[in-house]
Order: C-alpha cells, then structure tokens, then sequence
C-alpha cells in the first residue's frame, strides 16, 4: 500500500511539474525570442508578463471549438489526445535524482524510444482527420520525417548503451559516475562526442522544431497538420511539443550529461539545470537558423547522419574492444 | 490479477483483429491494427518478455505500421463502398471455414491436455535475475549468431528492393 | 497463472481472423494488414511457448520474425506502390494483367 500511495505521489508530484514547465516554456520561448530579435516580448500581464501563459490557458479554454465539415470525426478527436500522452508517459522512466524516478525499468532506454516513436501517430491523424490540403501535406512530410531520422536518433545512442552495458536509465546514469584525471566528469558527452551531436540534431528533427519544422511550415503550409484545430485541441498539440522537448532534454541530459551527477548542488538541481541548457539551446536554434527545403532535409537524415551514426558505432565498438 | 489483465489484452487483441477485418476504411482497419499489436505488448510483458514487447512496439507500431498509414494517405484510399464482407460471399464462407478448421483442431489436438517437451534452463526468476535484455542478448549472440547475421542480408535486400520498385524510372 | 491454452487460444484465434481477411478482403493493403496479424499471432506462440517451455529460443525467434516482418513490410508497399502507379487501383481482383 505504501509503495502505491509512494509512486502516485510521485507521478502527481512528476506530472505537475511537468505541465507547470510547458507552461513556462511557452514564456521562456517567447521571451528569448524576443531578445534576441530586441523586443520586448509578453510585457502586460503580471511582472514580466509573467501570467501570460495563465492567460493564454484560459483563453484557449474559452474559444470556440471548431470541427471541419467534413472532417473525420473520430480521428479528428483522437489525434491531439493520441499525440500528447506519449508526450507525458515517457517521464515514467527518467531518473531525476538518485532515488527520484518513478520506476526503472530494465528496458528503460526502449521504453522511451517505443514511446516517442508514437507521437508521429497523432500528427499523421490530425493531417488525415482534418480533411484539408495543408494538414494533409503536413501530416505526409512528417511521417516521412520522423521515421527517417527515427533510424540516426535510435543508432547515436547505441554507443552509450554499449558503454553502460544496460538499458535501463538509471544504470546508464550510474555508468558516468566519477571523473577523468580528477577534473573531467566521466560523462558521455566526451568518449561519445559525435553521439551526442547526432543526438541532438535527430531529436531536434523529431520533435518537429526549427530547422526542421517542415510538418508546420507556417510561411507554406499555413500551419501544417494543426491547420483545422481551434481550442483546447489545438493547445493539447501545442503541450504536447513542449512536452515533448522537455522530455528529449530530459533524455539528452540523462544519456550525455551524467543526469543528476554533479559537485555541490543537489543532485536534481543538477538535473533540472542540464534540462534547462539544452531548452535553452533549443529556443535559440529556433531564433537563428532558417528552415530546412525538403530535400535537403531528407537528404541530410539518410546520407550525413546515418553514416556518421554508424561510424560512430563502429568506432566505439573497436575503443570498447581495445580497452577491454 | 493475471487473469483480469490477460482477459483485458485478450479481448482487445481479439476485437481489434476482427474490427481490423470488418471495417471499410483501410485507415480505421490500420488503426484496430495497431490496437491489436499494443494488446499484443501487453501480452509479452505478462509472459516476461519485456525486451520484446518494447521492440515489438518499436517495430511495428512506431515504424511498419507509420509506413502503412504513410501509403494509406500517399495513395489516397478512402472507404470502400460496400461492406467488404458481404459483397465476398465465397470469401467469406471459404475463410469462416478455414477458421473453424483451425481452431476445432486446436481445441481437439492439442487443447488444455498440451503435453510440454522437457524445459530449458531459463525459467522465469532465472531470467528475471539477470534481467531479461540480458538473457536474449547472450542467447542472441551465442548460439544465433550466423542466422543473426544473416538477417542483416535480408534487411539489405529488402532495402535495395523497396528503392528499385518506388522508384519511378530505372536508367 | 494464466495456463498455456488460453494463449494458444488466443494466438489461433487470432490468426484465424488474419485467414478470413486474406480470404475475404480485396483492398491489397487489407489484405498485408491481415497477414501481419497472422504473423503476430504466432509471434505470441512463440513467446507463450518460450515463456513456459523455460527457454528463452523462441523470443529470439519471435526476433527473427520481426525483422524479416519488416522486409517484407518494406518490399510489399513498394510494390503496392508501383501497381498503384500502373492500374491505377489497390483491388487485388482488377490487377489481372501480367504486362503493365
């Protein structure tokens, strides 16, 4: 009993956050942007415009809810709440300090990857459901996507699994514990450079932001596979990308940046600080680099990343063999 | 407990299939699909195959199943006019048939008298211990490892294959 | 515990429904759905058999379906596409001409 009251708590406690942090991203972004384009961004509302997302919340709550004509019903419906679970359930298995995770698995690592592989279900339905050009092309040019780069994200981890020797997530953490020479953390963002650069780059395309944001390229597509939806649909899709980025961070974070290890801070003040960076680094990438054209886009995923994915395998198979 | 969720993955599974089978649009019968196969995770877990219920979710759902439903609106299918089943009466009277062979022979043959061979070494807390991953791993590796390499020559293939036939023109 | 019948039950059951999609269906892509659920519910043998035969040979056998599963799977929808491309329709009963 006490183990079930003890993991509700955490899920509540893990969920909470989470939601609390899609928020926010939603100011943060807003506010970096801004910057970097010298404006001021959400002033008005609260210091700082600090309750912007509040109010754009109850907003989007009130708005009418609008279903096309001929739309899909049911498919209509289903696709924002199809893409926002895998959103949230893949924190079930992340480690956000030493005895702070909600369960690990021993197939921890294939869990979040089976998971996240779903997302794409609810983008290529709402593309379908709408039964509109935009949100059809939209819909087609991100399946296409996200399987391609599906390949390079699941291949650039490989390489830390093999150095851990396991699939769970929090062994993976407990792998990189200590340092090189006293001064370097045994991270796996060093020994596995390349992985992590791969990592980056292919969960950037999977999460559909900038450069890569093809499924909703507003200056072509009007706004791709969520053309048609108004509301809390449409706010289900867009808490579900901000899910979503938390969620590849956290990933990131955990496979690359020894997770919660750290000197001084407490261990999940380490964490939520590497989230922070890699959020960060998101925001920006999205402020600086223009849009991928389709092809180059595909071309990127199957002739660059995919081989370098595998060079980066081979080379660390042939290290592990060496040292061992 | 065991029970209750294998009655739950059980009858999904089972519903799903049929609702497959039965519906017009071939993008509703995708879907029962892969309702079917995440029943079918379900099952793997309870039968402590954890490494290939994720891998078979993986696989199916989150590639083979993307690609059907890629095809499904590449070409444009929308649902079929008639109800598939009734305009195939010989189709169907041939498959319900063949059905029924399969199972009264399960049910007569084999059944709950099921006589098992002798049992192997990996039974369930032995494979729990070392872990699951682990366990197929070293199995994996060991005794299937040219069938193991050799499947990267069918998957080569295929993948030659599926380029020479999408592809439009052959110069 | 859940006694090894119900699965085998279950698994030809299952593949039962697959045969009467082949059987009956005509849109090709139905059609292959159907023979991936047959495909899986052997799969479920397999595992059902692994699990209480204490032998871990059949989940890697379940491994080896997977992948020639999606060969098969890649293969198929490339040609489903080239016929699209030539007749026009995915009705297995309309595609009867052996030149294109």
């Amino acid at each position: 009993m006490d183990f079930l009251f003890a993991t509700i708590l955490k899920i509540a406690l893990v969920m909470g956050l989470v939601l609390l942090a899609v928020a926010y991203l939603t100011w943060l972004e807003r506010k970096v942007i801004a910057d970097i384009q010298v404006r001021y961004g959400p002033s008005r509302v609260g210091r700082f415009g600090l309750l912007q997302p509040i109010a754009d919340g109850i907003k989007l709550m009130f708005k009418e809810d609008i279903v096309p004509a001929n739309a899909d019903r049911l498919i209509f419906l289903l696709a924002p709440v199809i893409s926002i679970i895998p959103a949230l359930i893949v924190f079930a298995v992340i480690p956000f300090g030493p005895s702070f995770v909600i369960t690990d698995v021993n197939v921890g690592l294939l869990y979040v990857f089976a998971v996240t592989s779903l997302g794409v279900y609810g983008i290529v339905l709402a593309g379908w459901g709408s039964n509109s050009k935009y949100a059809l092309l939209g819909g087609l040019r991100s399946s296409a996507q996200m399987v391609s780069y599906e390949l390079s994200l699941g291949l650039s981890v490989i390489g830390v699994v093999m150095m851990a020797g396991s699939l769970s997530l929090v062994d993976i953490v407990e792998a990189q514990k200590g340092s090189w020479y006293g001064i370097l953390p045994r991270w796996n963002v060093i020994p596995q450079f390349l992985g992590f650069v791969i990592f980056l780059v292919s969960s950037t395309a999977e999460l559909n932001r900038a450069p890569f944001d093809l499924p909703e390229a507003e200056t072509e597509l009007v706004a791709g596979f969520h053309t048609e939806y108004s509301s809390m649909k449409f706010a289900m899709f867009f808490m579900a990308e901000y899910a979503n980025m938390i969620g590849a961070s956290a990933m990131a974070t955990t496979l690359f940046l020894g997770g919660w290890q750290g000197p001084l801070l407490p261990p999940v003040i380490w964490f939520l600080l590497k989230v922070f960076c890699f959020l960060f680094l998101f925001v920006w990438l999205r402020a600086t680099v223009p849009r991928f054209r389709y092809d180059q886009l595909m071309g990127f995923g199957w002739k660059v990343l995919l081989p370098l994915a595998l060079v980066n395998l081979m080379l660390t198979a042939a290290a592990l063999l060496i040292v061992s | 407990m065991e029970w209750v969720l294998f009655l739950i993955f059980a009858l999904v599974a089972a519903g799903a299939g049929v609702g497959m089978v039965l519906q017009r649009s071939p993008i509703y019968s995708a879907l029962c699909l892969i309702l079917a196969l995440f029943a079918q995770a379900g099952l793997y877990v309870l039968l402590g195959a954890e490494l290939i219920a994720f891998v078979h979710i993986f696989v199916y759902a989150g590639a083979i199943m993307v690609l059907f439903l890629f095809v499904i609106m590449l070409l444009d299918l929308r649902p079929e006019d008639r109800s598939p089943v009734r305009s195939n009466p010989v189709g169907v009277s041939v498959g319900l048939i063949l059905a029924g062979l399969l199972l009264a022979e399960l049910a007569l043959g084999v059944g709950p008298h099921i006589a098992l061979g002798p049992r192997g070494a990996y039974d369930f807390e032995t494979v729990r211990a070392v872990g699951n991953t682990q366990a197929v791993g070293r199995i994996l590796f060991r005794e299937y490892l040219i069938p193991f390499e050799l499947t990267s020559v069918i998957l080569l293939a295929a993948m030659v294959g599926a380029m020479v036939l999408a592809k439009r023109k052959l110069e | 515990m859940v006694p090894l019948w119900a699965y085998l039950f279950l698994s030809a059951f299952l593949f039962a429904v697959g045969v009467v999609g082949v059987a009956t269906r005509r849109n090709a892509l139905v059609i292959f759905m159907s023979i991936e659920l047959m495909l899986n519910a052997v799969n479920l043998s397999f595992v059902a058999f692994a699990r209480f035969l204490h032998s871990l040979d059949g989940q890697v056998f379940v491994f080896f379906v997977m992948t020639v599963a999606a060969a098969e799977v890649a293969v198929g929808l490339a040609i489903i596409i080239a016929i699209f491309r030539n007749a026009e329709t995915v009705n297995v009963d309309e595609v009867h001409l052996l030149k294109g």
